[in-house]
């Protein structure tokens, strides 16, 4: 099986690596980089947990080709903490409780980040459609729309100043 | 298998015309649950996003061309296309989660060729067409004629789909897609139904449209339907008759995902909810 | 262990809301789960599953498999020991089968290879033939006397003769005179119905890495609900001394139940037993659902007479459960906790258990319960209906209260049924206006909780800062609570503590994370081993004054002189007394070792609003609440949690959760795209009341919280269908096309 050589910029980083043509990104990031905060619930698109983004867009990375992601910049949730300083997001999925076993937590956190970072200001029924892909089986997603809205709020409030 | 970033559209064409296992991958979002769950092993998969033009949405003289690679997201954050297509673009917004949307497209939803392909039912009412590539050169046909059943479709070896075109907006005239889904989201739908339809300044229907999804094996134009609401006001009687008149074009199937008997009466509930927005939308649009 | 005396105890730590001690990890990407783990010199597992729902394995010829370069262990159930009772014998048939393929995904060899692919690649060379049988995947059909028979010879003598040899258990429960009772009825309603398995959907598949070498030493690493089952487990099915197997149990991403059994932990030890290699497997989520555990599907039978003015006269349920492939016993938790709710003078139950050809049943949240109680509280709420009465009223005037002697036998002590009952009724959500199409409906829900087998030891370190060790993985948050419990006790705040959950080799044995029992059993040892430690503190500083044991006690985290011949001492706090610990006996710490019993029943009370479009059958849930009793509630935050998520798997199960099979036995919605869990825009906010009623078996009063909020959600849901759309669904997933069906009549 021939290899094929790929680079890529994830978190900010330069990260090549070698990867078999039909490989997940998803299993690039796990296996090749070691980033294994992206994790696998399903691997056909249908839980979200392994959501990253690529080139800005929110994807599923278990539905994009290692190879496919040459030149594109990637970012996964070990990029969302910015020099071991936690995200509002990070913060107040902690703070609201909002995780339980932490399996879809990445995901939920990079989905809401490009939420965020696209609508600052999401009514409940947004961020619940904008997170409709990401499954969570422990929370009844309750406390996780808060957690988002507490942070859009916080957000908000450093952007406009106080 | 091997991976191809293809460069250009003689490229892909040739590609496919020689390797028979060989597929083409925009979203991708099809193709890699069925290699994921190895329903398909293909020889080679062409990545056709880099082609030129193919992930761009442009405005011509005859409405909107957009290429194959164009994420839902991207038809979504398109001003101008979701104003005067708001049924066709919600439809293809209707794909799958915020995550698919980050990379699903409708060519390959509608290559794809799923009786239940969301954008279909849509743009067949719309009357839109797909520019196809092969190694011929390129030809035109409207998308009605693109699937013929699950998983199969009339391009021929070599062919690819490189664009869809939609006409520009009628004066008058507006789109609605529904569909049912036992969730609000992340399901196929169990059934879906398309509308188009122009009225004249008194608000009478002067032309119309209805097609119907996942109640077949592909998506179609419902004969009749238009002419049932043409020269009408839209009253709940027509409304009723085209209810009644889907209902009974439909001939879907018992699976896991809806019996014959829902999936029939919802078709026709579906329809006659889909005129009624789109009507409601071509006598905003004046 | 007895309630604390002092029941006006002011509590400084538990019941406030600190960061749990995993969330930064959790929320970063760098908590370790099951699949996260890599060991230099791994091989990938991969399972072989029969594609046939019933099959005689005639062979199995793996030799081209082994031929490939890269393949370097095959493995089948003959390659496991041969354990002695029946319990492991079926785990280790279910891993790997034994002689039949029993169900659609049933696992029948194993492969390692140096990567996934070459693994996968061997799974087609690996040629298995079968002879296909007739199966059975029904429940009553399986009970029918010609039907299929799954497995010859496993009834046992309790089950009434006239059934298939499928019918592998029977009981029954109850007291008083039924009939008598039926007989000063004013209305007798008697329906039967009918609930699809159900997964516990957690989003983690399982996965493990192990390693074993060749004098039998083995290492584990697995995202399981209890690492010590898994250890007795895979000693059993390897053949080897518990000793010698050492598993850690990584960061769990969801179990529910469904990880209180193994399936690739064994197969993973096999295979790296024979070719001297780490072997990691990691299901797939189409496996997670072909092969490991639903919950059971079920039929059931209930009866209940009442009286005009609401009061029930008798109550009668017969409920048949199937739990796949190998009998199981989770149809008597159901015929235990169909009526616990009430207080009646006459009621019976039997439970029948039955095999079918689907996978074995594993547990899943309050296992058995839910189906029983939906039943009931369907049949209860009809009658409600037909007398014109509040729903709230009637079970208020039937409630089980303190001396109830319950359905299935024992007498209940403080239970918080009646006011769980009351603060529902009273709350402002029972009386806030309904538009068209809507209706309100209302459940009870109940659980046993489980106490259990439970070890902890707790060190004082020198700095005066505590480490806490236990054996039981944190499935919602339970390091925090066990963290606040010894900290609560020690008198030290809370960010003083840490707590670990350690492997086997670490402390003694510790039944898994289920029964709701860890903030309830861990906590219990957790406050007896800080108790040891205060002893022993005490201990060293009554020598270090010069006075007897008692003449000192702990007080606000220090030690105080006692009594009146104490005479003055500076009272020395936790930190002082831990810093010179070396010059009073050396380092300090307490351990618990205990079968906890005591842990108290927990009833819940759910108001659910729904609004069905009668033109498509779709159901929303427009709004719900959860009122639960959780004795003391250690951190509020994770108890709500607890009954929010609860509350959504009942909601999925009640509207669009099922196992789909074909006529040709193969399931057909092995994925999340149609096996459908609730998604964040199904849903309202879940609004959550926590009561305070305390478990008198509870130093500080707590109960386990975890699994009674998955009970009345069915009947919640089916009782607001009924009042908002005039119909009664029997049958759950009470999915669109059902409720048009009976919408049509």
């Amino acid at each position: 099986m021939s290899g094929i050589v790929v680079s890529t910029t994830v978190n900010g980083d330069p990260q090549d690596f070698v990867c078999a043509p039909g490989e997940t990104l998803l299993h690039a990031l796990r296996d090749r980089l070691g980033l294994t905060g992206s994790k696998e619930g399903c691997g056909t698109g249908d839980c979200g947990a392994c959501s990253v983004t690529l080139n800005g867009r929110l994807v599923c990375s278990c539905l994009v080709l290692a190879a496919e992601a040459d030149g594109a910049e990637i970012g996964t949730i070990e990029g969302v903490a910015e020099a071991g300083k936690l995200h509002p997001l990070q913060e107040a999925f902690i703070e609201h409780a909002a995780l339980q076993c932490g399996i879809c937590t990445p995901g939920i956190l990079v989905a809401a980040k490009s939420l965020l970072e696209r609508n600052p200001d999401p009514t409940d029924e947004e961020v619940r459609y904008w997170l409709a892909g990401n499954l969570c089986r422990c929370t009844g997603y309750d406390k996780i729309i808060r957690a988002v809205q507490a942070a859009a709020a916080q957000m908000r409030e450093e952007t406009h100043g106080v | 298998m091997q991976f191809l970033r293809a460069e250009s559209v003689s490229d892909v064409a040739r590609c496919l015309a020689e390797s028979p296992n060989a597929y083409v991958l925009a979203g991708g979002t099809d193709l890699l649950v069925q290699m994921g769950t190895r329903r398909i092993a293909p020889e080679m998969v062409i990545d056709i996003k880099h082609l030129p033009g193919i992930g761009e949405i442009t405005q011509t003289e005859n409405g909107f061309r957009i290429g194959a690679a164009v994420p839902g997201a991207k038809l979504g954050e398109d001003g101008a296309l979701t104003s005067e297509w708001p049924g066709v673009t919600e439809a293809a917004q209707l794909i799958g989660s915020t995550q698919i949307q980050g990379r699903a497209t409708m060519a390959g939803n509608l290559c794809n060729a799923s009786p239940a392909a969301d954008c279909v039912p849509a743009l067949i009412a719309a009357g839109a067409e797909v520019e196809i590539a092969g190694p011929d050169g390129t030809r035109m046909a409207a998308v009605a004629d693109i699937p013929t059943g699950p998983g199969k479709t009339t391009l021929a070896e070599g062919e690819f789909v490189t664009a869809i075109l939609l006409p520009k907006r009628q004066p008058a005239s507006g789109d609605a897609y529904l569909r049912f889904i036992p969730r609000t989201e992340m399901d196929i739908a169990v059934a879906s139904a398309g509308a188009w339809l122009q009225t004249d300044a008194d608000g009478t229907v002067t032309a119309a449209r209805v097609a119907l999804g996942a109640v077949a094996p592909t998506a179609y134009l419902v004969d009749g339907a238009g002419d049932l609401l043409v020269g009408t006001t839209l009253d709940d009687d027509t409304l009723k008759k085209l209810e009644a008149h889907c209902a009974a074009s439909a001939s879907p199937i018992d699976d896991k995902r809806g019996t014959v008997a829902f999936r029939i009466e919802v078709a026709g509930v579906l329809a006659r909810r889909a005129a009624k927005i789109a009507y409601e939308r071509a006598r905003e649009a004046k | 262990m007895a309630f604390d005396a002092a029941k006006d105890r002011q509590f400084k730590v538990v019941g406030t809301r600190p960061r749990r001690p995993d969330g930064i990890d959790k929320v970063t990407g760098k908590a370790q789960y099951g699949a996260d783990m890599s060991a230099p010199g791994m091989l990938h597992g991969l399972v072989l599953r029969s594609p046939h729902p019933h099959a005689r394995i005639v062979g199995i010829d793996a030799s081209a498999a082994l031929d490939m370069a890269g393949v370097k262990a095959v493995v089948t159930n003959a390659d496991l020991a041969e354990p002695e009772d029946d319990f492991y014998r079926d785990i280790k048939d279910n891993v790997l089968a034994r002689d039949k393929a029993l169900y659609d995904g049933h696992a029948v060899a194993a492969v390692a290879a140096t990567s996934l692919e070459i693994a996968l690649a061997a799974l087609d060379r690996i040629e298995v033939e079968y002879e296909v049988l007739p199966h059975v995947t029904d429940v009553d059909a399986a009970m029918a006397p010609d039907a299929p028979v799954v497995q010859p010879g496993r009834a046992d003598e309790t089950v009434p003769s006239g059934h298939s040899e499928n019918v592998t258990g029977y009981w029954q429960f109850g007291h008083g005179d039924p009939e008598g009772g039926f007989a000063k009825a004013d209305k007798i309603v008697e329906r039967s119905f009918k609930t699809a398995a159900t997964h516990q959907g957690y989003i983690e598949p399982h996965a493990c890495l192990g390693s074993m070498t060749s004098d039998g030493k083995g290492e584990l690493w697995c995202c399981t609900q209890g690492q010590y089952m898994v250890r007795s487990t895979c000693a059993a099915l390897l053949g080897m001394d518990a000793s010698q197997l050492r598993v850690t149990a990584s960061e769990i991403g969801g179990g529910f139940g469904g990880k209180t059994t193994t399936f690739i932990e064994p197969v993973a030890l096999a295979l790296s037993r024979k070719c001297g290699r780490p072997v990691k497997m990691v299901m797939s989520r189409e496996e997670v659902f072909r092969a490991t555990g639903p919950t059971a599907s079920s039929s059931i039978d209930v009866k209940i007479g009442m009286t005009s003015d609401g009061k029930v006269t008798a109550g009668a349920a017969t409920l048949r459960y199937q739990g796949g492939a190998f009998p199981s016993e989770t149809v008597l938790f159901g015929a235990q906790s169909a009526f616990a709710a009430y207080d009646l003078e006459a009621v019976r139950t039997e439970g029948f258990s039955v095999l079918t050809n689907r996978p074995k049943e594993a547990a899943y949240r309050a296992p058995g319960a839910p189906m029983a109680v939906y039943a009931v509280e369907s049949v209860v709420d009809e009658l409600c209906q037909h007398f014109g009465l509040d729903p709230f009223e009637v079970r208020l005037k039937n409630a089980a209260r303190k001396g109830t002697l319950s359905s299935y036998g024992p007498t209940f002590d403080e239970i918080g049924l009646v006011a769980t009952l009351e603060a529902a009724q009273a709350h402002a959500h029972y009386s806030a206006p309904l538009g068209p199409n809507q209706g309100r409906g209302i459940s009870c829900g109940f659980w046993f909780n489980f106490g259990g087998n439970t070890c902890v030891s707790l060190n004082v370190n020198d700095d005066g800062t505590v480490g806490v060790t236990e054996g039981n993985p944190d499935i919602g948050g339970s390091r925090a609570s066990i963290s606040m419990m010894a900290a609560e006790e020690l008198g030290i705040p809370y960010e003083k503590v840490r707590t670990v959950v350690t492997d086997t080799n670490s402390l003694g044995f510790n039944d898994v994370t289920d029964g709701s029992r860890v903030t309830f059993a861990v906590g219990l040892a957790t406050i007896n081993a800080a108790r040891a430690a205060k002893a022993e503190m005490c201990r060293r500083v009554a020598k270090l004054w010069g006075l007897e044991e008692d003449a000192v006690k702990w007080e606000n985290g220090a030690v105080v002189p006692a009594g009146p011949n104490a005479g003055k001492h500076e009272s020395m706090s936790l930190a002082e007394i831990a810093a010179i610990a070396d010059q009073t006996g050396g380092p300090i710490a307490g351990h618990h070792e205990t079968n906890a019993d005591g842990a108290g029943v927990s009833f819940g009370v759910h108001i659910c609003d729904a609004e069905v479009d009668p033109e498509t059958g779709a159901t929303k849930v427009l709004r719900y609440t959860v009122f639960q009793d959780a004795g003391k509630a250690v951190h509020p935050d994770y108890v709500e949690g607890q009954m929010q998520g609860g509350a959504v798997q009942g909601i999925g199960w009640a509207l669009n959760e099922e196992y789909i099979y074909g006529d040709d036995g193969k399931l057909q919605n092995p994925g999340f795209l149609d096996y459908r869990v609730p998604v964040a825009s199904d849903l309202p906010p879940i609004d959550t009341v926590i009561l305070e009623i305390p478990n008198p078996g509870h130093p500080y009063g707590v109960r386990g919280v975890g699994e009674t909020s998955i009970v009345p959600p069915l009947a919640a849901l089916s009782n607001a269908i009924s009042r908002a759309a005039g119909i009664r669904l029997a049958e759950l997933p009470m999915s669109p096309p059902r409720i048009r069906a009976a919408l049509r009549g």
